[in-house]
């Protein structure tokens, strides 16, 4: 199991790794998406109160657990960064946070045009979508400070610290709306009770949650192969990968 | 695991917990700052702000909603089943304000204790059915 983890550790296995798995990952990606965007836009009926607006929590709800998913992924890699100082980990970790970002972008943009006609609001400060916009400005900043710094591996490590730091917003993404009165609403699926939505509405949900985190995995491989690359540039491997 | 590593573990447990503490302090402290509105009965006891902006939220009572005049103008009650505020309102309301639906108003006390909002935002729930499941809850007495 450790030497399993050792080699896959090493870069040039990884990158080999990761090319075979991105043709499969991508058509299963597809198939996800297809039959999610589907059955949630097509199959799934309307929403006893909102009609078809709802239909925009098909995008909006996945975004969200990827964006706090993604981030919790960050720090894990983080932590390894910091004590076991493995390369990989960096690459990993650096690669995730404009995945993280847009997903972020994407559950603040989405939430707010379905918030206009359902709310009243495109926007208010209310405990969740204040802390979810702090979790935006957490991975720009991871962004920002990782391309500030020119030694990519004293920029990991700094990195890493704010990575790690910055999970202590993740339970109060979480937990805001049960801590706190807020307009938005609690959560529907994500608790120990029984989900409070329709399975004909959850199974395209679900769907739809499983492709995105496909597409987490798929893009990262594709950062990753792309950072260890340009980091890697005078090693034997890549010398002889570009060789050929 | 090598002595340093353990060290350098320790070290990023122990800045986590210092830094969840002085959040969670802080947090707790701001709470008051953080809750987006008052519920009518925080309201009835007098602990909402007087003449000054505030939200309100809870649910529009069922057969309160009453429009006097021609214009825009609205006028419903909102409860959180133990006390209810009377609310006037003038403007466009959401798509999902109805008679038994969570709403949050902003605005402010008039002198008669009756709450003047400038606007008035729907609270959606937590859950989603289809208008036949809907239905059929409602005719067998089942709560939504």
């Amino acid at each position: 199991m450790y030497l399993w983890f050792n080699k896959l550790g090493s870069p040039p296995h990884f990158y080999r790794i990761a090319g075979k798995w991105m043709p499969w990952l991508a058509s299963i990606f597809l198939v996800l998406l297809l039959t999610g965007l589907y059955g949630g836009l097509v199959l799934a009926p309307p929403d006893y109160q909102q009609g078809d607006s709802y239909r925009i929590i098909f995008i909006h709800v996945p975004s969200a657990w990827m964006s706090l998913f993604i981030y919790v992924v960050m720090a894990f890699c983080g932590v390894v960064t910091v004590v076991w100082r493995m390369k990989l980990a960096e690459v990993i970790l650096i690669s995730s946070a404009p995945i993280g970002a847009s997903f972020t972008f994407l559950a603040l943009v989405t939430g707010s045009l379905w918030g206009k006609p359902m709310w009243g609001t495109w926007w208010v400060w209310d405990a969740r979508l204040t802390s979810e916009l702090i979790l935006l400005f957490l991975y720009l900043g991871v962004i920002g400070l990782h391309g500030a710094i020119e030694d990519k591996r004293v920029a990991a490590r700094a990195v890493a610290i704010l990575a790690i730091v910055g999970v202590v917003n993740i339970p109060i993404i979480h937990y805001s709306v049960e801590w706190w009165n807020s307009l938005h609403q609690g959560p529907t699926v994500t608790k120990f009770d029984k989900p409070s939505i329709h399975w004909s509405m959850l199974l395209p949900l679900l769907l739809m949650a499983l492709a995105f985190q496909v597409y987490y995995v798929l893009a990262l491989f594709q950062r990753c192969r792309a950072e260890l690359l340009l980091r890697e540039r005078n090693s034997k491997w890549v010398q002889e990968l570009s060789g050929e | 695991m090598k002595p340093a590593r353990k060290k350098r573990l320790a070290l990023i447990a122990l800045m986590v917990a210092g830094i969840a503490t002085g959040i969670g302090f802080a947090l707790k402290s701001l709470d008051e700052n953080i809750m987006f509105f008052f519920t009518p009965s925080e309201v009835a006891q007098g602990k909402a702000p007087q003449g000054r902006l505030f939200r309100m939220g809870g649910m529009v009572v069922s057969g309160s909603v009453s429009r006097p005049g021609e214009g825009l103008t609205v006028h419903f009650d909102l409860t959180d089943n133990e006390s209810q505020v009377t609310v006037m309102y003038t403007g466009i309301l959401p798509d999902l304000f109805r008679e038994g639906q969570g709403i949050i108003a902003n605005g402010r006390l008039d002198k008669n204790g009756a709450f003047v909002a400038q606007e008035v935002l729907a609270k959606h729930d937590e859950n989603y059915m289809p208008p036949e499941v809907a239905e059929a809850m409602k005719k067998s007495g089942g709560e939504l």
